[in-house]
């Protein structure tokens, strides 16, 4: 017999890894990749093929060549990264875009902080808002899903739903058409059916937990509920708001992101409603017709701050002494 | 069904000497008997070499408040006292006893009737507790005597049985209670006429139905002892972890278990108790499980306090070739020995051999702030935070006193489930290390 290994306890391990849960991501986002397929046809599949091997080739070149250790693109984040990016883009949009959110997505919005685990924003809409803010034309053309399309970017684009909404015109999609994604939109946002099928996934495998996504929808749903109560001709209903937009998306997807929301779930539940409470404010209020994303990405701000002020529940609190 | 609130995990349970019958293991050619064989200070020997010693004869006695009693395990002749290696790696005395014959003392009721009837008085039974060096069998080896006397002022509402035996591959409490039900009900009633309690309530996860059913059949004689079957879920044996899932009461932070009313024993801590107080017997043997995936015959023993581990392996079938750890305990809070010659004790509930394979540990990634082992936190503290600030170059131990590093029971489910392979407990350990010794210099 060898030397015999000694090393403190726990002397098992869960085998649970990095790479485990960014793939259960992957595998949750399945069902809406399916669903943008079914809808926008070949611009989906460009569109997410591109994020996605553009996110990982970065990932590899700025780790192997700038920062100068091993690359971690095997864990799948940058992978997850690229897919999450796809899906808050439109299907037409053109591929040097694509690649210019990519480039920022990975470089500034995760390896700048020095990488998985230290970024304070969630890349991927890091990368959105970015291109939203310096391509807003190409950015807010959406298709109009037309069963499976081959075209790509001469595909016949037309409002969101959020836009009908804001600047009440035109038909908004009946309600089962935004249950299953058929209505403008990006690729991955349409079919919130096909989000809450990944969400189901993601929780019984319990790679996230309820709190995130369930306070932002009940947010959304009671402040929306209320204001379509008190004036239904100026206000949409909380089915709209909940099923339209980058809403499941961002609540089930982003917002949940682990690096970049809190740990406790108090701070879950604070974070979760923080981000219904600006995203209404933004979708009712401001200029944008869609606030999901700057909802999470001041939220991620908050992010340390929530962390250091609220504070799991301890065992023994419950008797104050 | 009950179990307790906060975090939790479930490792996979492998009691692969579930259901073993007990066997008796071979009584060693040289008994070798720690000095240390509870929580608190070593205690004093009373023989010299060439003393002559019977089965139950006084070896050593209480050197101090938190000390125990030690018993010889086996008859013979005292060969030396030297220091041996023990379970932690370290080097302490031991009195070393060539063994002839198995001659017991005469004063030992080594009948296999079963005494039912109670007549100690309370006095008598804390005293005897004491004298036959009864300590918490469940591993913690604290003295049960001291556990029986409340500090003046607070009273015992309640006595909680750990029957729970949360730990994987550990079988050895299970047996017990499907073998010694009624011995180990007469205990309880010892443990509670001692502490002067009405009711006791008996917490085994139902992970061990036969036991539930067997416990309360039996218990039906007794209307004041409740058995209280419990969800399966790591570390439920835990004393903190036990009260909550049981009355539902959570015990405040650096305080004891007696702060709420109740006092928590172990289940072979009863049988010890019962076997002390109505057979006159010593603490010198108990039931360890030897197990591991690789052991040819797993089992549940009942071996001699110092016999070598060595010797038990070999009962088994032999150390397993692959094997790459062995782990004094079982694999969430055991202890990894250095070697196997080191010698059972009284906490020696079990011991686990672990193939190479599974021994190492994995590669450790950055904190990906997952927050799963702030999730499974028994005690709701914050891993990943108690790490990092032990863990940077210049520690924060201030704050990790406000955020209540004391407070974790060393569980470690935070390392056990985090997927970046953080060792989270090897450094919150040394945080409490070093906070304790902060708390301590301020006193
Ligand atoms: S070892 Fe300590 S910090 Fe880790 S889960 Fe257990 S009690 Fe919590
Ligand atoms: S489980 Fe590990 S990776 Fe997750 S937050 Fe805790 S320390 Fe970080």
């Amino acid at each position: 017999m060898s030397k015999l290994i000694v090393s403190p306890s726990p002397h098992v391990h869960s085998g649970d890894s990095v790479s485990k849960n960014m793939y259960g991501v992957l595998i949750a986002l399945v069902p809406a990749l399916l669903a943008s397929l079914y809808f926008f046809g070949v611009g989906a599949l460009i569109v997410s093929m591109v994020a996605v091997v553009s996110c990982v080739v970065f990932e590899y070149l700025i780790q192997r060549f700038i920062l100068k250790y091993k690359t971690t693109v095997s864990d799948g984040s940058a992978i997850l990264t690229g897919l999450l990016l796809a899906f808050n883009l439109p299907s037409n949009l053109p591929v040097w875009i694509i690649i210019i959110g990519s480039l920022v997505a990975i470089g500034v919005g995760k390896l700048s902080f020095g990488g998985l685990g230290n970024n304070l924003f969630n890349p991927a809409l890091v990368g959105r808002v970015f291109l939203l803010i310096s391509f807003p034309v190409q950015m807010t053309s959406w298709p109009v899903p037309l069963g499976f399309d081959t075209a790509y970017i001469d595909a016949q684009t037309g409002a969101t739903a959020l836009a009908m909404m804001k600047n009440h015109f035109g038909t908004l999609p009946s309600t089962s058409d935004m249950l299953f994604g058929q209505m403008g939109g990006s690729l991955g946002e349409v079919s919130g059916i096909a989000l809450l099928i990944g969400f189901a996934f993601l929780l019984f495998r319990k790679i996230i937990s309820w709190h995130i996504p369930v306070s932002i929808f009940v947010t959304v749903a009671v402040m929306t509920g209320l204001m379509h109560w008190a004036n239904p001709q100026e206000y949409a209903s909380p089915i709209a708001h909940l099923f339209t937009g980058g809403l499941m998306l961002g609540a089930i997807f982003m917002a949940t992101d682990y690096v970049t929301s809190p740990m406790s779930k108090k701070g879950m539940i604070i974070f979760g409603v923080g981000i219904g409470v600006i995203t209404v404010c933004i979708r009712v209020f401001a200029a944008f017709p869609e606030g999901v994303s700057f909802a999470i990405l001041i939220m991620n701000a908050f992010t340390p701050l929530i962390n250091k002020y609220v504070k799991p529940k301890r065992y023994g609190e419950v008797i104050k002494k | 069904m009950k179990t307790f609130k906060l975090g939790g995990i479930h490792p996979s349970e492998n009691k692969f000497s579930a259901k073993q019958a007990i066997k008796t293991a071979p009584i060693p050619a040289q008994a070798v008997i720690m000095l240390g064989q509870c929580l608190g200070a070593p205690s004093t020997p009373l023989v010299a070499k060439g003393d002559e010693v019977k089965v139950g004869t006084l070896l050593a006695k209480p050197s101090g408040f938190v000390s125990t009693s030690v018993h010889a395990s086996v008859s013979g002749k005292v060969l030396k006292i030297e220091d041996v290696v023990d379970a932690s790696g370290y080097k302490r005395a031991a009195i070393v006893i060539d063994v002839a014959g198995d001659e017991w003392e005469p004063s030992i009721d080594r009948s296999p009737a079963i005494v039912k009837e109670i007549t100690a008085t309370k006095e008598e039974i804390i005293a005897k507790v004491a004298e036959f060096g009864i300590v918490g069998l469940g591993g913690a080896t604290f003295p049960t005597h001291i556990k029986l006397t409340p500090p003046p002022g607070k009273i015992a509402e309640v006595l909680l049985i750990n029957a729970v035996e949360c730990e994987p591959y550990l079988t050895s409490d299970h047996q017990l209670m499907l073998e010694k039900g009624e011995e180990i009900l007469v205990g309880v009633r010892l443990l509670m006429k001692a502490i002067g309690v009405s009711k006791a309530i008996i917490g085994i996860e139902n992970n061990k139905p036969d036991a539930i059913e067997l416990l309360s059949r039996i218990a039906q004689q007794y209307s004041e002892i409740e058995i209280c079957p419990l969800k399966v879920q790591y570390p439920q044996g835990g004393e903190k972890q036990l009260i909550d899932a049981t009355i539902g009461r959570q015990v405040p932070s650096g305080t004891l278990p007696i702060e709420v009313g109740a006092v928590v024993q172990n289940v072979g801590t009863a049988f010890a108790v019962y076997e002390a107080v109505q057979k006159n017997k010593p603490l010198f043997e108990r039931i360890i499980t030897v197990t591991g995936k690789s052991v040819k015959k797993p089992a549940n023993l009942l071996a001699r306090i110092g016999t070598p581990l060595s010797e038990l392996i070999d009962f088994c079938g032999g150390l397993p070739d692959d094997t790459g750890k062995v782990i004094g305990g079982g694999p969430m809070m055991g202890k990894a020995l250095t070697t196997l010659s080191v010698p059972m004790t009284k906490g020696s509930s079990g011991l686990l051999i672990m193939p190479s394979l599974e021994a190492e540990r994995g590669k450790m990634n950055n904190c990906i702030r997952c927050a799963k082992c702030v999730s499974v936190c028994p005690m709701g503290l914050e891993p990943f935070l108690l790490m990092s600030l032990s863990e940077q170059e210049i520690a924060d131990w201030a704050t990790a006193e406000q955020q209540h590093i004391m407070d974790c029971v060393e569980c470690g489910s935070c390392s056990y489930t985090c997927p970046s392979n953080r060792p989270l407990l090897d450094y919150i350990r040394l945080g409490k290390n070093k906070v304790g010794g902060i708390i301590r210099s301020r006193k």
